[in-house]
């Protein structure tokens, strides 16, 4: 097997850090008001004026607020698998920046539950001929998870 | 107030199918409907607010100019609103505000779809800018995933079951039996939504709603008009929300990768979907307690026992007692979805909200053949439109 080429499934939402990635956001220098994805082009608290936001590293951990598993495909541009791998989607509250952001989950969601402790990972998204397309996903904080 | 109000003079729908013709044919006969039940003809219409489609071209953006056309250019002034799933009352605000403004006594408001087959996708194209997309690429963010989340958040919450979603179907089958422009209209009993195909756990095939072509317009004008009509007691527009959210957004929305962060401002104590209808209350000088009938957008069923909590029907926390006791069956204190709901009609996005307003003024005159809410004289219609759309329309008579 080839070496394939480990690519970014979207550029400057997330460190390529296998050990311990991280998300990108923007943080406002002046309220403190955290934004993800990157792409504020102004802080969004409507009595902040600031236009000028810093980029920052997102908590690594977090906590299970609602999930769902997908049993049907979704239609492009998702890149589904051949056949078709259901998939879980996470959203996760981190309590530092009091916000709730949406991943895939990596590894087995049977785990999941609301509160359940998880922690941001890199995986793949999907290949082709460019090479491993890495997205973040969240994954269960292992021996910790929910009942 | 009887001098600046706008009442509804005529509603006519399309019936909602997978017919595959063009959206403006339906968009057409559901005007001819609205048209010929109000007693006006098209020439007489001096404007005509058109609620976009997305998924038809050129012709869908421009959906008022492409019905005026199909119905035969009157030089009537146009307008085409979009807000996703709140097309509809934003094109009914736009008609009503000229109205009442008085630069205008007769509009016609209209919204007609034509779906794709499955999942409502993005449109096509590498568009790493548009957050509609992203969540599909980089999620596979479905609008079901986002109706799967919600539905376990009230599981957790609220100890609502998957029973509960289940009967909110069978509800809404039942009331939709007798509707000639519902698709589905078939009883449907909990064991079929509980064997259905899981589409986003919790929720199964026949919790999540159908995409349908469909079409459906108000012909709606001054009170002057209508007593020069000889309309009497016409049922008017008494309030149009199209709020927006207030920072921060707390509860994550479609298209969104995230919510708003609250670390710098506490939540609004009113959240966005509690906002919606409470604007429109405001507006029309009415309570919760005033309504009489609802139309809700229960694009799950789940969703629709958020509505009732959103609608300040109930407490939150009390959406299940309210179905499972049946205040909000017909017959029960407050029906909800009389019409059949989404569940029975599926989606055809910029028709939706008008297609509630068709229904309640159809309640409001007492001609819901096979479906009346006996009495009813306030009525609330409630949806929401992905990036931050609020829709919520008041009638009373």
């Amino acid at each position: 097997m080839t070496t394939t080429a480990r690519v970014p499934a979207i550029e400057g939402w997330f460190t390529l850090d296998d050990a311990a990635p991280r998300l990108l956001g923007l943080k406002c220098g002046e309220c403190g008001t955290v934004v993800f994805p990157p792409r504020a082009l102004a802080c969004p608290n409507p009595a902040c004026p600031a236009t000028d936001l810093a980029s920052v590293e997102l908590s690594r951990t977090g906590t299970v607020w609602s999930y769902t598993v997908n049993h049907y495909a979704p239609p492009e541009p998702y890149m589904s698998p051949d056949p078709f791998v259901p998939y879980a989607v996470a959203a996760v509250e981190l309590a530092d920046e009091q916000i709730v952001v949406l991943g895939q989950v990596a590894g087995d969601p049977s785990t999941l539950a609301v509160g359940a402790p998880v922690e941001v990972v890199l995986d793949t998204l999907f290949e082709d001929g460019e090479g491993e397309h890495v997205v973040w996903k969240w994954k269960v904080v292992a021996g910790e998870a929910g009942a | 107030m009887s001098v600046d109000q706008v009442v509804v003079l005529g509603v006519g729908m399309h019936p909602w199918g997978k017919w595959g013709a063009n959206f403006a044919e339906y968009g057409v006969v559901a005007a001819r409907a609205a048209l010929e039940d109000a007693g006006v003809s098209w020439p007489e219409i001096e404007f005509v607010a058109g609620a976009e489609t997305v998924r038809n071209g050129y012709p869908g953006y421009v959906a008022g100019s492409t019905i005026a056309q199909a119905l035969g250019w009157n030089g009537a002034q146009v307008s085409t609103s979009y807000g996703a799933c709140a097309s509809g009352s934003m094109a009914l605000d736009a008609a009503r505000s000229r109205i009442l403004a008085g630069v205008c006594e007769v509009a016609l408001v209209v919204g007609a779809d034509t779906t794709p087959k499955g999942f409502l996708a993005p449109n096509k194209g590498e568009r790493g800018d548009d957050p509609d997309w992203l969540r599909f690429r980089l999620l596979g963010a479905t609008n079901p995933t986002y109706f799967g989340l919600y539905a376990r958040r009230r599981m957790e919450l609220f100890g609502a079951t998957v029973e509960d979603f289940a009967q909110v179907k069978v509800k809404n089958a039942r009331h939709g039996l007798a509707n000639p422009n519902a698709r589905y209209r078939k009883e449907v009993s909990v064991d079929e939504v509980r064997e259905s195909p899981v589409v986003s756990d919790p929720l199964r095939l026949l919790d999540i709603c159908a995409t349908s072509d469909g079409a459906a317009a108000l012909v709606v004008c001054s009170t002057e008009f209508a007593q020069r009509r000889g309309v009497a007691d016409p049922v008017r527009v008494a309030a149009v929300s199209t709020v927006t959210p207030k920072f921060p957004n707390a509860v994550i929305e479609m298209p969104n990768f995230a919510t708003d962060s609250a670390v710098a401002v506490p939540p609004a104590p009113v959240s966005f979907r509690d906002s919606i209808a409470r604007t429109a209350y405001e507006q029309a000088g009415i309570g919760p307690e005033d309504v009489d009938v609802a139309e809700v957008y229960d694009l799950s069923t789940a969703l629709e026992l958020d509505w009732y909590e959103n609608l300040d029907l109930c407490a939150q926390g009390d959406a299940e007692r309210l179905l499972r006791d049946g205040t909000t069956t017909l017959g029960g204190r407050v029906p909800v979805n009389p019409s059949g709901g989404l569940a029975c009609f599926g989606e055809a996005v910029p028709a939706q909200a008008i297609a509630q307003v068709c229904e309640l003024t159809w309640q409001l005159r007492g001609q819901a053949e096979g479906r009346q809410v006996e009495g009813a004289r306030v009525g609330v219609t409630a949806n929401q439109g992905l990036f931050g759309h609020g829709s919520s329309v008041v009638l009373v008579r």
